[in-house]
């Protein structure tokens, strides 16, 4: 194994993807992603050189929406999910901004 | 003959020659359910009373001839992850165990349209990462063929549920594999379109650019004919593409002469297990012996197709998941301190284990100083893979392989190394990164009594060549099925 | 010797587009709305919902981007940013960073030191968030997702301005650039044009920049030009006591007057960009830029000009009136309808301003309508009613866009030339004041002023005061 994931990798990510992973899970994912980048370093066997990335597999180009309203009022539908509503918006924890 | 033998074009005939009505085919469908569900878990929710009233509905509209298409009243069950108006849709997660869309998924109006009607949501690996139905948060399905094997996955609810009878035929998304491969281990026929074929509209999305929904079902017929329904330009979804080919079911031709057949040398190398090679090559004898060109070829860069997919699968998903942060629906944890513990809380305790982990994966990947080194280096990889294809469909009409290496594992077996259960998708994976479309079928049973799917691929938009050889195909092996064993 | 430090500014412009619908579904941008009613799946991150771009957002970025002398990227892709805020419901915005639409623009402004160009790194296209409003009797949040995919561009300068002048008025360019082609209001202060600043200070004739920071929350020319002020003297007291400026976000607190750093252990600042596989590329072909450019209306630098050359304004009077696109519009509408040109821009830069700096409120907040305008030049031209009578009535028409004609009837305030009736009035104010009268006999010119005040007065400010002031003298 050639990748090794330290404790504060997994912190880190841990903060982008908002996942708090106990001490037992925490050593999981340190030997699960270790193992699967390991893995993907496969890829450094091809030499891609001048490839360009290939994000989109059709030259599916300008798909647009014409600049007219078409929704109305759908409050209610937009709220029905809430775990926490008041004055039809969506309560959240206190924010500092 | 039980009501619940017919395939899905046969049943609509039946209810059309009022033989049968949809109200008897549902009835008979939940008795099933009753019967069975217990043993295999298909569903995460059966809508009875839903089903029954929609029968009656629809029935009238078949006999006021309002209803005339090739499916109607025919019960169809969804996998879950896709939306449902008022229908639960927890996409085999806790963190949507309340969820109740607003509106339904494009391919589902769809067949509601050509007056299917809907029995329930079927189970599936959570947010449609796993390859067993095993990741589910409400339970592993199981195998109809043998409960104590998996019906593979991620669609394994809707391929156990067509293989059961708990339906007459299934809508299931395939990512990378999640149609062809439970189809293959539950002996049913899947088929994934060419992406960009079936509006990803309502679709929850697992990696947005490899996505497409397709049918789970008894045979070639309905196959083509459930895709022609679901197959509709659709401008909510922008990378849905305008097609004037989708009258699939012209392509039901019993005649594969002079069809070039190539098959992948790279397919039936080391892992393949003894009994699926010879079945699936004893398939290709057979198209060869009714006036298919087959010859065996490189397509090269089959290994890379793994870890290029997880890549970039992985970043996809680790940003459409972020949306479920416990503030516009769905699970929101009960005690929390402030708003990044709430999300921290709320995700850690709603995802489970598999998705967790591809969920670090994705967002390593495309963190700050590894996205050129990994990301990038995935889509070039995939832009190789994507060429390779093109090369062969230059030569080749058909590309005939296994779904996968071996037929269905034991419960339990697959999850305890994740990278073993991924090299499983070696045969379906490319044909995501590739946009392409593939079908599987069966070509046998193991002799452990597992059934051995059959794949073909074929290139983009020529879904009717596919439909063709795998229909000719049929025609010269036979019925097949549990009761045929 | 103490040292002598430049300032280096670079801005960060979000102009909110004046497109009908958001970005990506084709719910309302207007402003006023219930909360959460203007919204729909797509906008509020339903799971299954997908985003399908609004053409006209291209257009208007393009049309900002040729009017700023940019490149047009003619191979676009939307990026993912990736970060978790309740205002954004998706936990990502729709934005650009590989391949913005403009690239390598610049714009010419004009200080008390002259001119010079500011350059523009790129512009791109992206979502605005929703709202967040405190609650405080629950202490909670809650989101408002109205603003949420409203349609953004974002300008990015090259880091050439030098002082809170060169700033100001470089946003006064953009924002007077935009304003002409119709792509933005931009109000500072109702949020639809934003600044962000990034500032660092080094010694002058250094080679390289010094580290800088970016100051957000910035509503207003005054509060851009104060926190550029304070975070200037704060760095530079930094670099004087050796310490090091960190690079970071700032928070300006306009009201207390100093800026807050915004680091948080949760914000990592790593957003995690990739191509958005839900949309499609934006290919732009010569043909479309052709087009756009062809449709690019009159801009302020020709449309001056045209204004002291068509209408013979002076160049001042020009100035002012093509200084907001709203003042423009009206100037040449109520010309069109056959009001003297410069009449109307003696209303517009001295009453209208006048009224406006009184109520605080801008340019592009006038209501009132230029027929109603032009029939009030007429009545003074024709005189129908005297000046005093007129500015009363212009600020009825300010605020209730009222018909002047049929008002100045109604409240019987034509002018009085009824000279038999007002030499009456003129008796009667020259006997109840007979000191006055005594003063101006004197010699005391000045005295027939209050004269003719309390005669005005008398006829509630409608008589002619010509002929009060003929009469007068006649009497006297």
């Amino acid at each position: 194994m050639s990748n090794v994931i330290s404790d504060e990798t997994i912190e880190y990510v841990g903060i982008l993807a908002k996942l708090e992973l106990g001490e037992q899970e925490k050593e999981q994912a340190k030997k699960d992603m270790a193992s699967m980048l390991d893995y993907i370093d496969k890829l450094n066997e091809l030499d891609t050189e001048g490839v360009e990335p290939m994000s989109h597999v059709f030259p599916v180009n300008n798909v647009f929406r014409e600049d007219v309203v078409t929704n109305g009022d759908d409050r209610d539908n937009i709220l029905k999910n809430a775990p926490e509503e008041k004055n039809r918006m969506f309560n959240v924890p206190k924010t500092f901004d | 003959m039980s009501i619940l033998d017919y395939t899905a074009v046969e049943l609509a005939e039946k209810i059309k020659q009022k033989e049968v009505s949809a109200i008897d085919a549902v009835k008979a469908v939940l008795e099933q359910i009753e019967k069975t569900e217990s043993i295999y878990n298909c569903y995460v929710t059966v809508d009875k009373e839903g089903a029954l009233k929609k029968a009656e509905e629809v029935q009238k509209k078949i006999e006021s001839g309002e209803l005339t298409g090739p499916l109607a009243g025919v019960p169809v069950a969804i996998k879950d992850n896709m939306c449902t108006e008022g229908m639960l849709t927890t996409c085999s997660s806790k963190i949507l165990n309340n969820f109740i869309p607003t509106f339904s998924s494009e391919a589902v109006l769809n067949l509601e349209k050509a007056g299917a009607v809907i029995i329930g949501k079927t189970n599936m690996d959570e947010f449609a990462m796993g390859s067993t139905t095993e990741t589910s948060a409400y339970g592993a399905t199981k195998n109809p063929w043998n409960p104590e094997h998996v019906p593979g996955g991620s669609s394994g609810g809707s391929a156990a549920a067509v293989a059961a009878n708990e339906c007459y035929y299934a809508l299931g998304s395939d990512t990378g594999g999640s149609i062809r491969q439970p189809a293959g281990y539950c002996g049913v026929v899947g088929m994934k379109p060419t992406y960009s074929t079936v509006s990803r509209y309502g679709l929850i999305a697992y990696g947005s650019s490899l996505d497409q929904i397709g049918p789970l079902c008894k045979d070639v017929t309905d196959c083509a004919t459930i895709l022609e329904i679901i197959s509709t330009y659709d401008s909510k979804d922008s990378t849905s593409v305008k097609r004037d080919d989708t009258d699939f079911t012209s392509s039901l031709i019993n005649d594969v002469k002079g069809m070039k057949i190539g098959i992948p040398k790279d397919y039936f190398g080391e892992g393949l297990d003894s009994e699926v090679k010879e079945a699936v090559l004893k398939a290709a004898d057979l198209l060869k012996e009714n006036g298919a060109v087959v010859e065996e070829f490189d397509l090269s860069l089959v290994e890379y197709a793994i870890p290029a997919y997880y890549t970039i699968a992985a970043a996809e998903a680790s940003s459409n998941l972020e949306r479920f942060d416990g503030i516009k629906y769905g699970y929101r944890t009960e005690d929390f301190t402030d708003l990044h513990n709430m999300y921290k809380k709320t995700r850690s305790e709603g995802f489970g284990a598999e998705v967790k982990r591809r969920i670090m994966l994705g967002s390593f990947v495309l963190s700050s100083g590894y996205y050129d080194a990994y990301y990038l280096k995935a889509l070039r990889v995939k832009a190789l893979i994507k060429k390779a294809f093109d090369e062969a469909f230059a030569k080749y009409d058909v590309i005939l392989g296994p779904v996968a290496p071996t037929t269905a594992p034991k419960l339990g077996e697959s999850l305890s190394d994740p990278i073993k259960m991924y090299l499983g998708d070696i045969y379906t994976i490319s044909v995501n990164l590739a946009g392409l479309p593939g079908i599987s079928l069966p070509c046998g049973v193991d002799s452990k009594g597992l059934p051995i799917g059959l794949q073909l691929i074929g290139d983009c938009f020529k879904e009717k060549k596919l439909i063709q050889t795998a229909y000719t195909y049929e025609q010269i092996r036979g019925k097949f099925g549990r009761e045929d064993r | 010797m103490a040292k002598e430090y430049e300032t280096v500014i670079g801005l960060e412009v979000h102009v909110e587009l004046a497109t009908k619908t958001k970005i990506f579904c084709g719910c309302s941008t207007a402003f006023g709305a219930e909360p959460n009613a203007h919204t729909c799946p797509v906008c509020t991150g339903m799971p299954g919902s997908l985003p399908v771009l609004n053409k006209q957002v291209v257009e208007y970025a393009m049309a900002v981007g040729l009017a700023t002398n940019c490149d047009i990227t003619q191979y676009n892709k939307f990026d993912r940013k990736n970060y978790f805020y309740p205002d954004n419901p998706q936990n990502y915005q729709i934005s650009q960073l590989y391949l913005p639409i403009c690239r390598n623009g610049k714009v010419e402004i004009e200080t008390d030191s002259g001119k010079k160009f500011v350059g523009i790194h790129e512009i791109h296209m992206e979502e605005d968030a929703g709202k967040l409003i405190h609650d405080e009797w629950d202490d909670c949040s809650l989101v408002d997702y109205n603003r949420s995919g409203v349609p953004l561009i974002e300008i990015v300068s090259e880091p050439d301005m030098r002082s809170s002048d060169e700033v100001i008025a470089y946003l006064d360019k953009l924002r007077l650039i935009i304003q002409y082609l119709g792509a933005s209001d931009c109000k500072l202060n109702e949020g639809s044009m934003r600044a962000d600043v990034n500032l660092s200070v080094r010694e002058v004739g250094a080679a390289e920049f010094g580290t800088r920071t970016e100051m957000k929350n910035l509503n207003s020319f005054k509060a851009i030009a104060r926190a550029i002020e304070n975070e200037r003297e704060r760095q530079i007291d930094l670099i004087e006591e050796g310490k090091q400026v960190v690079q970071e976000t700032r928070r300006w607190d306009d009201n207390k007057g100093y800026s807050y750093a915004m680091r948080s252990k949760e914000d990592a600042q790593d957003y995690r960009y990739f191509p958005d596989p839900d949309l499609v590329p934006v290919v732009i072909s010569d043909e479309w830029i052709e087009e756009v450019k062809g449709r690019q209306p009159e801009l302020r630098d020709e449309k001056r000009a045209r204004y002291k050359k068509e209408y013979g304004l002076p160049e001042y009077d020009a100035d002012i009136i093509t200084s907001a696109k709203r003042m423009a519009d009206i100037f040449e509408e109520t010309v069109a309808l056959g009001a003297n040109p410069k009449k109307v821009s003696n209303y517009l830069m001295v009453e209208t301003m006048h009224i406006l700096n009184e109520k605080d409120m801008e340019v592009e907040d006038i209501s009132f309508s230029p027929e109603n305008l032009a029939k009030l030049i007429k009545l003074v031209e024709s005189n129908a009613i005297n000046s005093s009578v007129a500015k009363e009535v212009f600020a009825k028409i300010f605020d209730e866009d009222i018909n002047p004609e049929k008002y100045v009837e109604e409240n019987g305030l034509k002018m009085d030339n009824d000279e038999d009736g007002l030499r009456k009035i003129i008796e009667e104010v020259v006997a109840e004041n007979p000191q006055s009268v005594e003063d101006y006999r004197n010699g005391k010119e000045k005295a027939i002023g209050f004269l003719v005040g309390q005669t005005m007065k008398a006829t509630k400010g409608k008589a002619n005061p010509g002929i009060i002031n003929k009469i007068l003298k006649e009497i006297l």
